[in-house]
């Protein structure tokens, strides 16, 4: 019989070895359901792994991996931060949503002057929206104890119809024939979140990114508010008993991960995107849980894997074009990516033992 | 003999990866014979009986139940052969009735009417009167254990193991059950009785087999041996009792008065008016059975719940609104009873544990950023002064015994120097060396001008350290007495006598 055993201490290799494994794992099923759909399984592998790093056409699919990473980076991590403690924020993608309507919002008001602050307000602006939206979860649930999985989940959608109703009125572009759809802010200099440097994809959101990732990491490592973070998540009364007060806690973390949510929709509606529209959000707020996950929540972890599903996102779409890949399949895929990492995640704690059971 | 022995254990052995839990261990239990399972914490008592009532499968050795071979493969078999065994931890369910949790714990249980005559019948026979259609919920831990034995003795059992019966029972329950058993034990049947409390021992058992480390390393008549001579046997080596050394009791340092407060938890005991007053270098041992109120009074005093300002009140100064931090930095610290969760965090080391409680007194952090090295130094501190077995620091706290984790709890705060330390259920589940260093800690900072606080259900523990005692008895707190002119009786009755439970005529 087999069964599992509770190791006394976690196993340090097995937490560094599963993210390995489980994209090795990935690619073997995946590859599986690859040959079963009649497409060519190694081919396919290497078209979603491969290509966009080194193909043929790398050189415009690399910096879209910054483009579609940064994102995920920047919401994982302020995720990653109340998920430490148990804190449930899964309404990031509203935040996005709001931030990136009052950072766009701001910019928009002054169009169009052009000035060297209308940026920083803007951007002051995405993460105050942002900041703002995840707040009503965190004072219904400080104050009258409601879910913040439910509350925060269902905004999401209040978010999107606010959206769209802003495309179609207070933010429509009254140049624009009609046409849902705000001003497109590429075209406005002080406003624009352009490439630092051409060609590389490299925009003010992957810098924030990665300003994210490393105040993230001194936050859990070196800080009181890090530690009481991750104590609240593992042993919550001995939190209480070192004087942590839950209520704060619970405004910080989701205050923190909403504002780093409307950042990214700030940078995202400034720079990629360049408009807000009624089909802005395409779940980078929903991706991102799986990218806080897919990376232990360790800041670290979470920028590899923002990388990873960055990757699989444009080698998807490659395989999709190239080798007539059902979209379905490649959701699949990525389905299957977590899946592995959150199953072999036990072997952490766990161990697998062979034999009869018995009773300690 | 006319007869051979109920059971025979000969040459048990089992062992688990790192440790043998029972070397060799053999033992006869003979018809109608009450004998004593006696050894610390770890000796390997559990894993004795759970080879008995076939939880647990011996590596080798064989058992031999009234001259035929034994070798029960689960629970069931072992009860179909007239094994019957009352746990420490009751598993019962509070929402149901006592006729019903019996029902459920039965093979075929019969209709429910027919049961609860049956459950009234036994009860009234062994003096254990217990209403079947009450709800377990609103039971004593008195009552609940007596729901335990009446589902064994529905079963007519040969052999009743009882594992450490008393640790939930007032002194009065206490004489309550031990006629039972002595009632059982005259209509035959025979008793393996689990415990370290001696005194218990001598006064019920007929034989005991004294385990340590696994090994058997004795069996006397109970009756016709010293507490300290088995006591001696059990630990192996000569008991070192904690030096006391008179005190002078200075000024009142932390006074409570008129305190009430809601439990938080569902199931927990709301404290009602409690008053009490410590002084310097006094320890106050605060007694009672289980559940009435004990951690919402360490909570209360750590700060975790907080409470009208002025109904607790350090040195002078209200202190009931202060957070557990604010309390520290004055020099009120605490130790809770649960060390896994609640005074430690499992899966952290044990240099995130220090820094637990020891961030603010040790400064351990600076502008709210982490002293690493400096939290190290301070575990090391506490493995060091306190003998904690552990290969360092870096270890997860659940790696360690519960014995060598409460060490590091209660180092971790007496390391701080407190003005006033509450601990809750210090020695609980530790073995006897540890439980005397621990006792010695707390003696030796009384000493040193601290008032204690030592919430325990260990009336020796009680007896043996404190200047006063008051009870906790479902809320209320008895006014404290001086701990040396109290006897049995008496500490009984402020622990609420035997919780209105009724003895059979």
């Amino acid at each position: 019989m087999i069964r599992l055993e509770k190791r006394p201490q976690p196993s340090r290799a097995w937490s560094l070895a599963t993210p390995l494994v489980a994209v090795l794992a990935t690619m073997l099923f995946g590859g599986v359901l690859f040959a079963v759909l009649g497409k060519d399984p190694v081919e396919a592998i290497r078209t979603i792994f491969w290509e966009p790093l080194f193909g043929e056409f790398a050189f415009y699919y690399r910096p879209q991996l910054l483009v579609k990473g940064a994102p995920l980076v920047l919401i994982a991590i302020g995720l990653s931060l109340g998920f430490r403690a148990g804190i449930w924020n899964i309404g990031a993608e509203g935040q996005y949503i709001i931030g990136a309507l009052t950072g766009a919002g701001v910019g928009l008001a002054f169009y169009p002057m052009e000035a060297f602050y209308i940026f920083p307000l803007m951007v002051l602006a995405g993460a105050l929206g942002g900041w703002a939206w995840a707040m009503i979860p965190a004072i219904l649930k400080t104050r009258f104890g409601t879910n913040e999985i439910l509350v925060s989940l269902m905004l999401v959608y209040v978010a999107e119809q606010l959206l769209a109703s802003m495309s179609l009125g207070l933010l429509k572009n009254p140049e624009g024939f009609g046409f849902p759809g705000s001003r497109n802010l590429q075209q406005y200099d002080s406003a624009h979140n352009a490439e630092l440097i051409a060609g590389t994809g490299m925009h003010w959101g992957v810098v924030a990114a990665l300003i994210a990732v490393i105040f993230a990491y001194v936050l859990l490592n070196r800080h009181m508010l890090g530690f009481q973070i991750r104590l609240t998540g593992e042993a919550p009364r001995a939190a209480k008993f070192a004087g942590v007060n839950p209520p704060r806690l619970i405004l910080f973390c989701l205050g923190i991960s909403g504002a780093l949510a409307g950042l990214a929709g700030l940078f995202e509606v400034a720079g990629p995107a360049g408009q807000v529209s009624i089909d802005f959000n395409v779940g980078y707020g929903f991706t991102a849980i799986i990218v806080a996950f897919l990376g232990r929540l360790h800041p670290v972890g979470i920028l590899l894997a923002g990388g990873l599903m960055a990757l699989t996102y444009i080698g998807g779409d490659i395989a999709q074009g190239n080798l007539g890949l059902p979209a379905a399949a490649i959701q699949v895929f990525q389905g299957m990516l977590l899946f592995f990492l959150l199953a072999l995640d036990l072997l952490t704690n766990y161990r697998i033992a062979i034999g009869k059971p018995e009773a300690a | 003999m006319s007869h051979p022995p109920l059971l025979t254990l000969s040459g048990l052995t089992k062992a688990y990866p790192g440790v043998v839990a029972n070397d060799q261990v053999s033992l006869t239990i003979g018809e109608g014979e009450v004998h004593a399972l006696l050894g610390e914490n770890g000796a390997g008592k559990s894993t004795l009986v759970k080879m008995i009532y076939g939880l647990v499968k011996p590596d080798s050795g064989t058992m031999t139940l009234r001259g035929t071979p034994y070798e029960p493969g689960e629970p069931r078999e072992a009860r179909a052969d007239g094994i019957a065994m009352v746990f420490q931890h009751f598993s019962l369910f509070d929402a149901l009735n006592v006729a019903e949790n019996i029902a459920l714990g039965m093979e075929n249980p019969p209709p429910m009417r027919d049961l609860a005559a049956r459950i009234r019948e036994v009860s009234e026979a062994y003096g254990l009167p217990l209403d079947p259609f009450r709800t377990v919920g609103d039971l004593s831990a008195g009552e609940r254990q007596r729901v335990e034995i009446i589902r064994c003795l529905l079963q007519d059992p040969k052999l009743l193991i009882m594992d450490e019966p008393t640790s939930v029972l007032t002194p009065q329950e206490v004489e309550i059950l031990f006629q039972t058993l002595r009632k059982l034990k005259s209509e035959g049947t025979s008793i393996l009785y689990i415990s370290h409390k001696l005194e218990e021992i001598r006064a019920l058992c007929d034989h005991a087999t004294i385990l340590r480390l696994g090994k058997n390393v004795g069996e006397c008549v109970p009756a016709e041996t010293s507490a300290r001579d088995m006591a001696e046997l059990m630990v192996g080596t000569t008991l070192q009792t904690p030096e006391r050394h008179a005190r002078d009791v200075g000024e009142v340092i932390l006074d409570i008065s008129g305190l009430s407060v809601a439990s938080p938890s569902e199931f927990g005991t709301a404290l009602k008016n409690l008053h009490l007053t410590v002084r310097r270098g006094e320890i106050l041992g605060i007694g009672g059975v289980a559940g009435n109120g004990q951690d919402e009074l360490l909570s209360v005093l750590s700060g975790e719940i907080t409470t009208a300002a002025d109904a607790v009140k350090f040195d002078g100064k209200a202190i009931g609104q202060m957070g557990p931090n604010a309390r520290r930095a004055l020099g009120v610290l605490a130790a809770p009873e649960e060390r896994l969760g609640h005074a430690a965090a499992p899966d952290m080391s044990l240099t995130e544990n220090a820094l637990l409680t020891g961030a603010a007194r040790e400064g351990l952090a600076q502008n709210g950023f982490l002293k690493w090295g400096a939290a190290k130094e301070f575990a090391e501190t506490i493995i060091k002064a306190f003998d904690v077995r552990t290969p360092g620091p870096a270890n997860a706290a659940r790696s360690l015994s519960g014995g060598n984790l409460q060490k590091f709890v209660i180092g971790r705060e007496v390391l701080q120097r407190p003005e006033v330390l509450v601990v809750n259920q210090p020695t609980w589940g530790v073995d006897a060396a540890a439980a005397a260093a621990i006792r010695q800690a707390l003696l030796d900072l009384a000493a040193g001008g601290a008032a204690v606080i030592c919430i325990s259900q260990d009336l020796d523990e009680l007896m043996e350290i404190s200047d006063n005692f008051a009870a906790l008895n479902e809320g209320r707190l008895s006014a404290p007495r001086p701990a040396v002119d109290l006897t049995v009786d008496e500490i009984g009755l402020m622990m609420g006598g035997s919780h209105g439970m009724e003895v059979a005529h």
